[in-house]
């Protein structure tokens, strides 16, 4: 451990724990978050092919568990917040959900444990996806003059308020809603296996010390454990905001009025 | 020590690794579309089978339902009509014993009628039989007697008529004074 360098003194998880070195040789594609998007897709992609294969009237069980997923992204975050042309967008939604979700549970499964959400590029390129998708279908609802204006200038409003409003609302159409959206999302997984690492670390430290600190150390181990079940919570809020966001920034776009 | 730093050099979390675009976009992709190809149309399907056979099933039991009310309706308008039926038979067999009952009577009176005018006639021939006879006899006997006490033959059959018409004639005033 790379912690242990120095003579014994505890040296606390940074930002470059973040950065594994590549699984063979030199090759920057092998890293560990990249191999482990790989294996979330193909977990993924089978376990859905799998339950939904049959697509039985009286569901199996796992075709059941594939649909309370499913359905749950498609009516509580399609449905109920995009209307009546929500399935265009199902496939997408239920995309992020499962990928974000998946990647972020990896976050604390044994052997695993690294939340790929954690490198901030994957959350940029998901956050594209969405901004594409709400600017595109904005643009061939409403014409590409008619939604650009609506976003600069927002209809009812006095016009002394434009020289205040249209900045920042062009702000938030380009620049504000893709980088929260990744920001959102890579800043919790980041802080979130920071804090275990923290816990962990510190623990595997304190035990290696004198009686005294081998006495704390268990403290420390029950606070990662129980941070562990935080995480959990946090790894699958954050995947559904990710994506009801995603839905909402959708839903506004298809609105004729902002 | 220097690795380290320029491990962490490179280390500003909010950097993107190149790499990591290319695989994030590579791989969400793909899952995009086998998602959107294999998983999401047959969950549709499933979800559309599903609303089917519910709807089918509603359907079902409301013709059903509909069936049972039509034959009840039928069932009770069949009843109806055998219970009217049998209320025009029963009235029908009352107006046909009054009827009966009604002939049986005039048939009786008449019967009657004409036995007792049958009888009327017999005893009023009767009657005139016994008048003759009586009148032949009682004619014999008066003149018999008539002869004999007056002592005179009234062998003429012209005077002996008379004679009996005299007496009777007599005997009829005689007979209409004491009434």
């Amino acid at each position: 451990m790379r912690a242990f360098a120095f003579e014994g003194g505890f040296v606390p998880p940074s930002t470059a724990d973040f950065n594994l070195p590549p699984a063979f040789g030199n090759n920057e594609f092998t890293t560990k978050p990249i191999l482990l998007v790989f294996l979330s897709v193909i977990l993924i992609s089978v376990f859905f092919i799998a339950s939904s294969r049959k697509a039985l009237v009286v569901p199996t069980k796992l075709q059941f568990a594939g649909e309370l997923i499913y359905g749950f992204v498609r009516n509580d975050l399609g449905k109920e917040i995009i209307g009546a042309e929500f399935m265009r967008f199902v496939p997408l939604l239920f995309s992020l959900f499962t990928f974000i979700l998946t990647n972020n549970i990896f976050g604390i499964v044994p052997l695993l444990q690294f939340p790929a959400m954690s490198h901030v590029s994957f959350p940029y390129v998901l956050a594209a996806f969405p901004f594409i998708a709400f600017h595109y279908v904005g643009i061939k609802k409403q014409g590409l003059g008619h939604y650009l204006k609506g976003i600069a200038f927002m209809p009812g409003v006095p016009k002394a308020v434009y020289i205040l409003l249209t900045p920042i609302e062009i702000a938030t159409f380009f620049l504000v809603r893709p980088l929260t959206l990744s920001l959102r999302l890579f800043a919790n997984m980041f802080a979130g296996h920071l804090l275990l690492l923290v816990f962990i670390m510190g623990g595997d430290h304190l035990i290696k010390g004198v009686i005294g600190l081998k006495l704390v150390a268990p403290f420390s181990f029950t606070l990662g454990i129980v941070m562990t079940f935080f995480e959990f919570m946090v790894q699958c809020l954050q995947a559904y905001i990710f994506t009801l966001l995603s839905a909402l920034y959708i839903a506004g776009a298809l609105a004729d009025e902002h | 020590m220097k690795t380290r730093f320029a491990a962490e050099a490179a280390a500003n979390p909010l950097i993107p690794h190149t790499a990591e675009l290319i695989v994030g976009f590579i791989a969400f992709t793909l899952l995009f579309l086998v998602l959107r190809k294999a998983v999401v149309p047959m969950f549709e399907k499933a979800f559309a089978a599903r609303t089917e056979a519910i709807q089918g099933g509603i359907e079902k039991a409301e013709r059903a339902q509909a069936d049972a009310a039509a034959a009840l309706e039928s069932y009770t308008a069949q009843l109806a009509d055998a219970r009217g039926e049998a209320t025009k038979i029963r009235e029908e067999a009352r107006v046909q014993g009054a009827a009966i009952i009604e002939d049986l009577r005039a048939r009786a009176q008449e019967e009657a009628a004409r036995i007792t005018a049958s009888a009327h006639a017999s005893i009023e021939a009767e009657r005139q039989a016994a008048i003759t006879s009586l009148r032949l006899e009682v004619g014999s006997l008066a003149t018999d007697l008539a002869s004999k006490i007056v002592g005179e033959a009234l062998e003429d059959q012209a005077r002996q008529s008379r004679v009996v018409d005299r007496f009777l004639e007599d005997l009829a005033t005689e007979t209409g004074r004491s009434n």
